[in-house]
């Protein structure tokens, strides 16, 4: 019994880990589609999004059936429901990808010609570097690796407030870009989000090494981020 | 004391146990049992949980060679002291064993006979509480219209319920009980279930269990023994989601035993 459920567990584990690899190479295409102008990239990227949609579903099921058959305790129980809350997390980083890569079949979501670009790489790698500790600290089981995460989180914050800034000044500055620069904004804010992801998924791991929920000591250890936060999306 | 801190109805003191030749079964254990909850005793075949459970009310005094050393404290008072008035003891702590005990008589003859053992009470009250006790123990309907059939023509599920009304009858403080569901079906199980829970607000119930899940459903506070050892005891839903010791954690999760 026991082996079998170890079985089920680990094929689980391999098709979140699956799922995770798909929702970072769609954030990663998507913002290369959109600095190449790539349309058939980005269409392509767009339409695989459903298939990642039909997998998240498909785990959820494969953890509720586990839940029901084997009913589990303890490690056994905490790794299925941080399995489940990770499933849902990816879900959404690729539903934000997915909208980013949507900028670019936006007919005005293009700067004129030889105008200037945002740059997002900053705030991607710092974004996709997140995630991927994220899942590594799922993997691994290093709790402290997921505290290293939640902490740079910071960072990805100021990088979206920095491009908030430079959204405002922009629109005043090249009105004719209106729509690049909007679309632009949203970009920022997906990564702001996806950044949030992988923060999520770290308080889960958290909770599944040490069985303490963390998310709201977090949230209220840093009022003043929050503040911040709420400013910069004015 | 606040609402969530309920008072203690027992406390086990350095407790330990010896069968006849001198076999230790337990070590040196402290447990406390908090008054009106249900505190469920789990751990593998052997590790001393029954054993324990039997101190509670002395029924080990029954057997010859058989010892407790340390303290069992009721309200205070060390029941394993020499003077302890036995008949009084398991008045005020019943017992519910693995499989049903009927007596071989009448259902209602079951249930009165400890009233017409402890009490000194007239025909229509022994009729009053054996009805009461039947309803307490959620048999009365199913019993009512046959109360001179004989206990042992209930079924299996039924004569469980019954041993639970003839101990409630007595009016106990504390309710202790060996495996009851392990010999019924899945649906008499559930039905004992939500008879434990309701007799919660009468009583202080300790339960033990091999059935995992039903100590995760019922009880409020659970004690891992493994070895004659309490490795871990906590409050049900931490122990269950987060046990603090590896054994509570391999244990529960049939990595062993």
């Amino acid at each position: 019994m026991r082996d079998r459920f170890n079985y089920e567990i680990e094929t689980l584990k391999q098709r979140l880990l699956d799922l995770a690899t798909a929702a970072d190479h769609a954030l990663v295409g998507a913002l290369r589609a959109f600095a190449e102008n790539d349309e058939t990239g980005a269409r392509t990227l767009v339409e695989a999004d459903s298939a990642i949609d039909a997998e998240e579903v498909g785990i959820e099921e494969e953890c509720l059936k586990l839940m029901a058959l084997y009913q589990p305790v303890a490690g056994d129980l905490r790794l299925l429901v941080t399995i489940l809350k990770i499933n849902g997390e990816l879900e959404r980083a690729a539903d934000l990808a997915s909208g980013i890569a949507a900028r670019t079949l936006d007919p005005e979501g293009q700067p004129e010609p030889g105008g200037e670009r945002f740059d997002f790489s900053a705030m991607l790698s710092e974004t996709h570097r997140m995630l991927r500790q994220a899942l590594d600290a799922f993997v691994c089981h290093r709790p402290d690796l997921a505290r290293r995460v939640i902490a740079s989180d910071d960072a990805v914050d100021a990088l979206h407030a920095a491009t908030v800034r430079d959204v405002r000044r922009r629109l005043l500055q090249y009105p004719k870009q209106a729509g690049y620069t909007l679309g632009c904004l949203s970009i920022s804010r997906a990564l702001e989000r996806i950044a949030d992801i992988a923060t999520n998924i770290c308080e889960d791991v958290i909770y599944l090494e040490e069985g303490q929920i963390v998310r709201h000591a977090q949230r209220l250890d840093a009022p003043e981020n929050i503040h911040e936060q709420h400013d910069s999306d004015r | 004391m606040t609402p969530e801190e309920p008072k203690i109805k027992i406390r086990a003191r350095n407790l330990s146990f010896f069968y006849e030749g001198g076999h230790q079964a337990l070590f040196e254990n402290n447990l406390d049992i908090p008054e009106h909850r249900i505190t469920a005793v789990i751990g593998p075949s052997g590790c001393g949980k029954s054993t324990h459970l039997r101190t509670y009310n002395r029924i080990y005094s029954l057997y010859r060679g058989q010892r407790a050393e340390g303290e069992v404290l009721l309200d205070g008072q060390n029941i394993l002291d020499a003077k302890t008035d036995l008949l009084a003891l398991r008045r005020r702590v019943g017992m519910i064993f693995q499989k049903p005990t009927p007596f071989p008589m009448s259902v209602f003859d079951n249930v009165a006979y400890p009233l017409r053992l402890h009490f000194r009470l007239s025909r229509s009250e022994v009729e009053a509480r054996v009805e009461a006790a039947l309803q307490g123990a959620s048999l009365w309907d199913e019993v009512k219209d046959q109360l001179r059939k004989s206990g042992l023509a209930l079924s299996g599920g039924q004569q469980q319920r019954l041993c639970i009304a003839r101990a409630i009858a007595a009016e106990p403080e504390v309710l202790l009980m060996d495996e009851p569901t392990s010999a019924i079906d899945p649906v008499a199980t559930l039905k004992i279930e939500d008879l434990v829970l309701r007799l919660r607000q009468r009583f202080t119930i300790v339960i033990v269990t091999h059935n995992m899940q039903q100590a995760a459903r019922i009880s409020d506070q659970t004690a891992f023994f493994y070895k004659g050892r309490i490795i871990e005891t906590g409050p049900t839903q931490q122990l269950f989601t987060a046990p603090r010791e590896k054994k509570t954690e391999e244990y529960i999760t049939g990595r062993f035993g």
